[in-house]
């Protein structure tokens, strides 16, 4: 069987994250590292491969996104995909959760994988919801915030936090699954798979290759369109205490919630 | 008409999720604004006097699709989807919580509609919706449209408030056939608890612990320092719940309790959105966290940028010691 793990390139965590004023999108300038919420959906897929209970044959990172986005498929090769695909048009940017999610279902569908793993949300758009869109396009039964995988039989097992506690869903494939980062603790790709990456097949497709209607992704294709941006209601700042000294750390602490009467 | 319909998440026993009665709400205000109305979709077969009850939030009416279990979403994306065509409606409003977000999304992928989501507030701009929404950790709000109907709303959790207004229901019942891949997912279990029955509600004061701590050893410390203040408890983030280091009973959030506490001491919590929508109104906030970027400190009342493992015994001491 087939898994594809969806990814996602990211603005670097310590890269301050802006929007373009002019088009009210994400600047992606300067976004240069895999969504680690990602990571979490990569290592799934290897522990089912080398799991053993269900035969996979292959595991293919696929991502959206400009070309800088290969970068993301590279890493996702060295954390152990055994090849990728990379969605790129100039039509499909400014899509929303609607068209991304759309353009994303057509790559797979090119694909036909048996499952389709990702993590739960992406480090810049906080989205959560790109695997319900993918999942109603493909018409796959899909879940969403994972913490727990396992084989059963032919289903998978899986559990996750709701409403009421935990549920326990099994899933006939194929299905969309999106992991939670609790799922697993990500493996550091070797030095040797790193290196190894750049030479593992990475097909690019362009929108026509994979059958999408131009209009049907981008901004034509959106749903929903940002009229405004305006800043938050302002909180004030809280005060800051540097701990150099504990012991003085802790007296000013004590004074502090002695003063609003918390003890 | 061109109405709201509002999903209302029960348990096992038909009781309503809070966050579904504050999108029954706000739905029943802004239908008011429209001049539509707001209705109620509810599924599995909930008592008819405890559907009718929803009208106390404003719904004139409540579609029960008996039938169709409560718990997954692709099958009450079937519901909504069938309810909306039927009868025209056009929005969807969901409270906070995964199985929202989870339905919102097929929904919006099932009608060719658009979706909005993490809203924190819903306005009435020139006859249409526009929704409210955070982003970039809460630095800039976006105003956002949907350009054609129709329109997915999915709120932050806790955004909505619950308005009681008074009223009773009209309760019609439809029938559904399932989508072939709704019926592919089996919910072996439902809400099932883990771990010990800690009450976190009613302290004065908690001492959240998060992935900070380390280990799940760190949570000692957190309760040593909960016992030295009057009526103190010990909270938790979803990822050290979700890790086996404290009980689920305990944790704050989107999928957990949302609480008001006079104190809230987060000890190692980095301070993500889904923990700040169950804890960002506790009357006061302090944190110890190691990095001094961490979101926590952008709404804590007072911040200590140090080590933890540090300044909690030391801490714990000095309150021990006031008596």
């Amino acid at each position: 069987m087939k898994i594809c793990v969806l990814v996602k390139e990211v603005p670097d965590a310590a890269v301050q994250k802006r929007i373009d004023p002019s088009t009210k999108r994400l600047d992606r300038s300067g976004e240069n590292n895999l969504n680690p919420f990602d990571t979490h959906a990569i290592e799934a897929a290897m522990q089912l491969k080398e799991g053993g209970a269900l035969q996979v044959d292959e595991v293919v990172a696929v991502t959206m996104g400009p070309g800088s986005a290969a970068r993301a498929l590279q890493k996702a090769v060295a954390l152990g995909a055994d090849r990728s695909v990379h969605l790129t048009d100039d039509a499909l940017a400014g899509s929303d959760v609607a068209a991304t999610g759309l353009a994303l279902a057509k790559v797979l569908e090119s694909e036909s994988p048996d499952l389709v793993l990702l993590g739960q949300q992406s480090d810049d758009g906080e989205c959560y919801t790109i695997g319900a869109v993918v999942a109603e396009h493909l018409k796959m039964p899909s879940l969403t915030q994972v913490v727990k995988m396992d084989v059963d039989g032919g289903r998978i097992r899986c559990e996750r936090q709701a409403e009421y506690g935990y549920d326990t869903v099994a899933l006939s494939l194929p299905a969309v699954i999106s992991v939670g980062d609790a799922i697993n603790e990500p493996r550091y790709p070797s030095l040797k798979a790193i290196m190894g990456a750049k030479k593992k097949p990475l097909d690019t497709k362009s929108a026509g290759d994979v059958g999408i209607d131009a209009g049907q992704v981008g901004e034509p294709g959106s749903k929903t369109a940002v009229l405004a941006l305006n800043p938050p209601p302002q909180k004030e700042a809280g005060e800051i205490i540097e701990d150099e000294d504990t012991a003085e750390t802790v007296e000013k602490i004590v004074a502090w919630l002695e003063e609003r009467k918390l003890i | 008409m061109a109405g709201i319909l509002v999903y209302a998440l029960h348990d096992d026993e038909g009781n309503f999720n809070k966050n579904s009665l504050g999108a029954l709400s706000e739905a029943a205000k802004l239908a008011g604004e429209l001049g539509t109305e707001a209705a109620a979709v509810v599924v599995g077969d909930v008592a008819d006097d405890k559907v009718a009850a929803l009208g106390n939030y404003g719904v004139a009416k409540a579609y029960r699709a008996k039938g169709v279990p409560e718990g997954l979403a692709q099958p009450i994306v079937d519901v909504m989807a069938k309810v909306m065509g039927d009868n025209g409606f056009s929005y969807a409003l969901f409270g906070g919580g995964l199985l929202g977000f989870e339905i919102g999304a097929g929904l919006a992928a099932r009608l060719g509609g658009g979706v909005t989501m993490e809203v924190t507030n819903v306005k009435v701009d020139g006859g249409k919706l526009v929704s409210e929404r955070p982003i970039l950790q809460d630095s800039e709000i976006a105003d956002v449209a949907f350009v054609s109907e129709p329109g997915i709303i999915i709120g932050r959790l806790n955004a909505f408030d619950v308005k009681e207004s008074g009223g009773s229901a009209a309760i019609e019942d439809v029938e559904v056939e399932l989508s072939e891949w709704s019926t592919k997912a089996e919910l072996v279990t439902r809400g099932e608890q883990r771990g010990a029955d800690v009450d976190i509600e009613a302290a004065d004061v908690l001492i959240g612990g998060g992935r900070g701590l380390g280990e799940a050893e760190g949570f000692k410390a957190c309760e040593e320092l909960a016992d030295a203040f009057e009526n103190g408890a010990v909270a938790a983030t979803r990822a050290v719940v979700d890790a086996g280091w404290y009980p689920y009973a305990a944790q704050i959030g989107q999928t957990g309790k949302t609480v008001a506490p006079k104190l809230y001491l987060a000890v190692g919590v980095s301070g993500a959105i889904q923990h700040k929508v169950g804890m960002q109104n506790s009357e006061n906030i302090v944190a110890i966290n190691k990095d001094a970027n961490a979101p926590i400190f952008e709404f804590s009342d007072l911040g200590i940028v140090g080590d933890l493992n540090k300044i909690m015994p030391k801490l714990t001491e000095a309150l021990k010691a006031r008596g």
